[in-house]
């Protein structure tokens, strides 16, 4: 997932000297084109200043005067620059020319992983490790000071917020989240009251909320065995798991994609385990 | 602080959080100005998959960000190993300002630095300033 080995295109939209300006509504056309396909677009003109050029593979794309490409290269030969002659292309076929650039520099292909992961407020962030403790995922982990970070970003189950819910402190932001403070608007005093309240889980459900699982699971198994009613039994374990997913805000899916109560055990203890470790040191 | 501020659009691409007339209304504006700008497909892309061009988006000094919540924007950028400069950085929040709003700040030559810093927390009512009519 990382990209610090992988290249990304970089797009520039070129109307500086040797080129001709595009109609406001051709950049503009253009411009949402590629950024709806993932692509980061500069708009360099005559006037202002946009970010330095890095590794990224840069394909530039212009109404060039007379059709004439500029001639440059990379003097240190580490950066695949292309210019584009886009006069008479309207926003579809630039885009396509661009994805075609991108497979044939072999960068990087936006858009196969809808980003949501935790985002960790350190101003706010006491090291307190119940988000640790708590992901089932092994979405956090410490570094080698064991300070809390996202390591795992991949491992994090889309639209499910449920570690910032733990979070004393709501340090824990997930940026597309559609409500404030986890969305990363500002901490209120009523936020950090309700968060105090959320963060005992274990009072709120009558007991940790796996071990809760475990024993509606266990119940179930029991009725099961007696009743020979699957209906029944699977009816409870869906009661359960709707109070769960109000109650943290977790996706259903996310809830019935757990592992067995076994597993889910195993991995309690274990992340329960890190965190222990890592606040002894 | 005056120019050269850069401006850097965040399209959030990959979610419907950030209303799509405001962004799609900033967009058409920074593009009918003539100004230079950067434009990225979604941060919270660039900064999970630790992408190098968030560093090259905050070399350079001052800039101006029309994205969502200046604290999300802030550790997303620290995330990625690309902390903002806190005295050079302006965020504008297409979530909840109006597209008029954003686009003149991000127009306005002077820099109104507002990145958070330390826990801030809202004040409560009685910790308003009194305003009167």
């Amino acid at each position: 997932m990382s990209l610090k080995d992988q290249t990304a295109v970089r797009i520039v939209l070129y109307e500086g000297s040797g080129s001709q300006p595009l109609e406001p509504a051709d950049r503009f056309a253009a411009m949402t084109a590629l950024l709806e396909k993932g692509f980061s677009v500069t708009r360099a003109g005559r006037e202002g200043q946009v970010a330095p050029a890095d590794r990224s593979s840069l394909f530039v794309l212009g109404r060039f005067d007379e059709g004439k490409l500029p001639q440059v290269e990379d003097a240190a030969g580490q950066v695949h620059i292309r210019f584009q002659d886009i006069a008479g292309l309207d926003a579809t076929r630039v885009t396509e020319m661009v994805e075609a650039f991108r497979a044939e520099t072999n960068s990087v292909k936006h858009g196969e992983w809808k980003p949501w992961f935790p985002v960790i407020d350190y101003d706010r962030c006491t090291n307190c490790m119940q988000c640790l403790s708590f992901c089932l995922f092994g979405v956090y982990g410490v570094d080698q000071g064991q300070k809390i970070q996202v390591q795992n970003n991949d491992n994090c189950k889309t639209n499910c917020p449920a570690c910032s819910r733990v979070c004393p402190e709501a340090a824990i932001m997930f940026p597309k989240y559609r409500a404030g403070p986890i969305n990363g608007d500002v901490v209120s005093d009523t936020d950090l009251q309700r968060e105090k309240m959320k963060v005992d889980i274990s009072a709120l459900l009558g007991g940790d909320i796996y071990q809760m699982l475990r024993d509606r699971s266990e119940k179930a198994k029991s009725r099961f065995s007696k009743e020979r009613d699957s209906d029944k039994a699977l009816k409870e374990r869906q009661k359960c798991l709707v109070k769960l997913a109000q109650m943290g805000d977790i996706p259903m899916e996310v809830l019935m994609s757990l592992p067995a109560p076994e597993e889910i055990q195993r991995r309690a203890q274990e992340a329960a385990a890190k965190a222990q470790a890592a606040l002894a040191k | 602080m005056t120019m050269a501020t850069r401006i850097l659009y965040c399209n959030c691409t990959y979610a419907q959080v950030v209303p799509k007339e405001v962004k799609e209304a900033v967009l058409k504006s920074l593009c009918e100005s003539g100004v230079a700008f950067d434009a990225v497909a979604d941060l919270c892309e660039m900064s999970a998959r630790q992408d190098p061009a968030l560093k090259r988006l905050t070399d350079g000094g001052a800039i101006k960000i029309a994205a969502c919540y200046p604290r999300a924007v802030k550790w997303l950028f620290s995330a990625a190993g690309a902390p903002l400069p806190i005295e050079g950085t302006e965020i504008l929040n297409m979530r909840i300002q109006k597209s008029e709003e954003v686009v003149t700040s991000l127009l306005d030559p002077n820099l109104k630095p507002n990145l958070p810093s330390g826990k801030a927390t809202q004040p409560t009512p009685a910790e308003l300033p009194v305003t009167t009519a």
